[in-house]
């Protein structure tokens, strides 16, 4: 396995009383699909936002490319190639989905010396992302409120992917998708791994976590409960590691094993 | 994509997307409403008021430079009600601006094209500092401007009678004489072109006094051409630039924007900075047309602003509008209160009309908005 692209090294973060994360340490390699497991409240959202700069560790190290690192704010993520699909999206309903899609990442023309908004490029790429995932739009200017919960979703994947040049963060991604939308992301996600691109992969679903995975590491409470590589575990260990075993074996028996 | 039909997972044609044919597409838009509205404003007063004078070129002047005037603070009130805040200060921001250049300039002797620029800079300034309050405190803009409100209007009578005791400074006309920067406020242009028209007879000329032979309307106010170059910049700043869907994105949800590395809280502060400066721009093009500045300009400007905002489609809580749309809001404005004048209706009754225009249109501008945007 090749140098870790972002190493976090003993990530604390504290909301006042609150202790998110105590302590949690994590790498991810170029090419990889680093799942990331655990129970509501665990602290994986919080986790992944400070690596995408929303939130600054209390303690802890970052490292970059070898290099020690403090993302600020969201923009010195984005410019460093990590691109989020946040669990709440991060969408906004009243602008267009090519409005949003380059939120943040508006492409430029020169018309006089001046920059303007390149709509003409904005609207195609929209199109042809969108379409690649399985979507078809009524035109790049509909706005993302007209959008099923679903759609959305594959909206900011979409625009994730085109530009998470180095690293692409995705929390639940999957949680409102269809089956083809999910088989489809399931299968990007492994196309962007194969050119090169470190996946982070924030799922409840653990054989989603199985089909694309290559690392797996469990948060509980705030703190990890260790990384395991794919051939290593199986998806029953998985399991029962994200529920901290016991009750999940019993709550099983009483199911029939459907869980 | 040549073969979309094949790609896997995509799906080939979408039969469930009806063709919207395009008289329904163009309808379909947020200045829907403002557009209406100003069709029908004008073909009312074109059927009550064509034989007042209401639309000869002098008529025509009058209600155009009221409309400017509406427009110069729309434009500003617009993209800040799209990046998500209200100025309630834009009022008081119109008679601190006048009382300062009055007093730098008549009382204290400075040159007009300081004191213009002194009121420029301390106008955006205080913008600046609503922007900056708003955003450290988290408190409503609504709130924090209410007070600007009353501490500016406060403050500019304060200064105007502490430094003149009077509430009304007169005396900027004298002291603008060849000055450099005042004309861009207070002049007019294209001068030769309406003498040109007078010679051909389309512009009555004055056939007494010492401006006998001259054209009664002699040019196109500076005001008006503020109103213009502000609308078409504010347009495009907001459809076609960057900073324009920073603004978008600011007001239809700060957290997102900020998810995406959009600078919210510099759009934001730099959004109260501009209104600050239409509301400046309107102050000094008033004092330079007035010759004076009184400490009581202004009043209620900033809801005339919203309420043509608010006409044009855009949203009260932000993210969502049109620069277009307010504009036209404006010129409803201006056009209704002086149509009335001229067709010699109770000027009282100029409240219910535009009472009864803003209910229309805003009812009209949900409906369309429910359509674009899916909002429930
Ligand atoms: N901004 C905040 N202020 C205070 N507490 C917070 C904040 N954000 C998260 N927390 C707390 O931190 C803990 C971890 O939350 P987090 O959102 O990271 O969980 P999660 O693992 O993503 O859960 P889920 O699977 O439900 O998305 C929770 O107890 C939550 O209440
Ligand atoms: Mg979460």
């Amino acid at each position: 396995m090749g140098e870790p692209i972002i190493q976090m090294r003993n990530i604390e973060k504290h909301f006042g009383s609150v202790i998110a994360l105590a302590g949690v340490s994590l790498d991810v390699v170029a090419g990889e699909c680093h799942c990331l497991l655990g129970d509501n409240g665990a602290g994986k959202s919080t986790f992944i936002k400070t690596m995408s700069g929303v939130h600054k560790p209390t303690k802890g190290e970052i490292f970059f490319e070898g290099k020690p690192l403090h993302f600020n704010r969201p923009r010195d993520a984005i410019s460093a190639g990590i691109a989020t699909v946040y669990q709440d999206l991060a969408m906004i309903p009243l602008m267009s989905v090519s409005r949003n899609f380059f939120m943040g990442n508006e492409p430029l023309k020169k018309i006089a010396g001046i920059s303007f908004f390149d709509h003409e490029f904005a609207n195609r790429v929209t199109m042809e992302e969108m379409r690649k995932m399985g979507i078809n739009l009524r035109g790049p200017d509909q706005a993302v409120g007209t959008l099923s919960g679903g759609e959305r979703q594959t909206v900011a994947i979409a625009r994730a992917v085109h530009f998470g040049a180095k690293i692409l963060i995705l929390d639940e991604p999957t949680s409102a998708l269809g089956v083809r939308q999910t088989a489809n992301v399931l299968a990007t996600v492994d196309r962007v791994r194969n050119e090169g691109i470190a996946v982070v992969f924030i799922t409840h679903n653990v054989r989603h976590a199985m089909a694309v995975g290559d690392r797996y590491t469990v948060l509980n409470r705030g703190k990890t409960l260790g990384t395991a590589i794919r051939d290593e575990i199986t998806p029953e260990e998985l399991q029962d590691m994200m529920a901290g075993g016991q009750e999940l074996a019993k709550l099983e028996g009483s199911l029939g094993g459907t869980v | 994509m040549a073969n979309t039909a094949e790609a896997p997972g995509a799906p080939p044609q979408d039969e469930r997307v009806k063709e919207l044919s395009t008289f329904r597409k163009m309808m379909i838009r947020p200045e829907l409403g403002a557009i209406a509205g100003t069709i029908l404003v004008f073909l009312l007063f074109l059927s009550i008021a064509r034989d007042t004078g209401m639309f000869s070129p002098e008529g025509i002047m009058t209600w155009s430079t009221v409309s400017a005037q509406f427009v110069i603070i729309a434009v500003g009130a617009c993209l800040l009600m799209i990046a998500g805040e209200f100025d309630l200060s834009v009022g008081s921001m119109i008679g601190f601006a006048g009382i300062v250049i009055a007093i730098t300039s008549v009382s204290w002797g400075w040159p007009v094209w300081m004191s213009i620029i002194t009121a420029f800079i301390l106008a955006m300034a205080i913008g600046a500092l609503n922007g900056y309050l708003v955003i450290k405190t988290g408190l409503p803009s609504f709130i924090v401007t209410l007070a600007f409100l009353y501490i500016l209007r406060g403050l500019t009578i304060f200064g105007a009678i502490f430094t003149t005791q009077k509430t009304i400074i007169g005396g900027v006309k004298d002291v603008a004489q060849g000055d450099w920067l005042a004309p861009l406020f207070g002049g007019t242009v294209f001068t030769g072109l309406f003498q040109w028209f007078a010679d051909l007879g389309w512009i009555d000329t004055f056939s007494r006094g010492s401006r006998i032979g001259q054209p009664i309307v002699d040019g196109v106010p500076m005001l008006i051409i503020w109103a213009i170059i502000l609308l078409i910049g504010g347009h495009i700043l907001l459809t076609r630039t960057r900073f324009g869907n920073w603004i978008y994105a600011s007001g239809g949800d700060a957290q997102a924007a900020r998810y995406a590395g959009v600078p919210v809280n510099r759009v934001k502060i730099t959004m109260f900075m501009f209104t600050a400066f239409c509301a400046t721009v309107f102050a000094t093009c008033q004092v330079m047309e007035f010759g004076s500045a009184a400490a009581d300009r202004g009043l209620l400007k900033e809801f005339e602003a919203i309420i043509s905002v608010v006409i044009g489609g855009a949203l009260l809580t932000g993210g969502y509008g049109s620069v277009v749309g307010a504009a036209l809001g404006a010129l409803i404005f201006g056009v209704v209160q002086q149509g009335l004048f001229f067709a010699g209706v109770e000027s009282s009754l100029f409240r219910v009309f535009l009472g009864i225009i803003l209910l229309l249109a805003v009812i009209l501008n949900t409906y369309i908005r429910r359509i674009i945007t899916g909002e429930k």
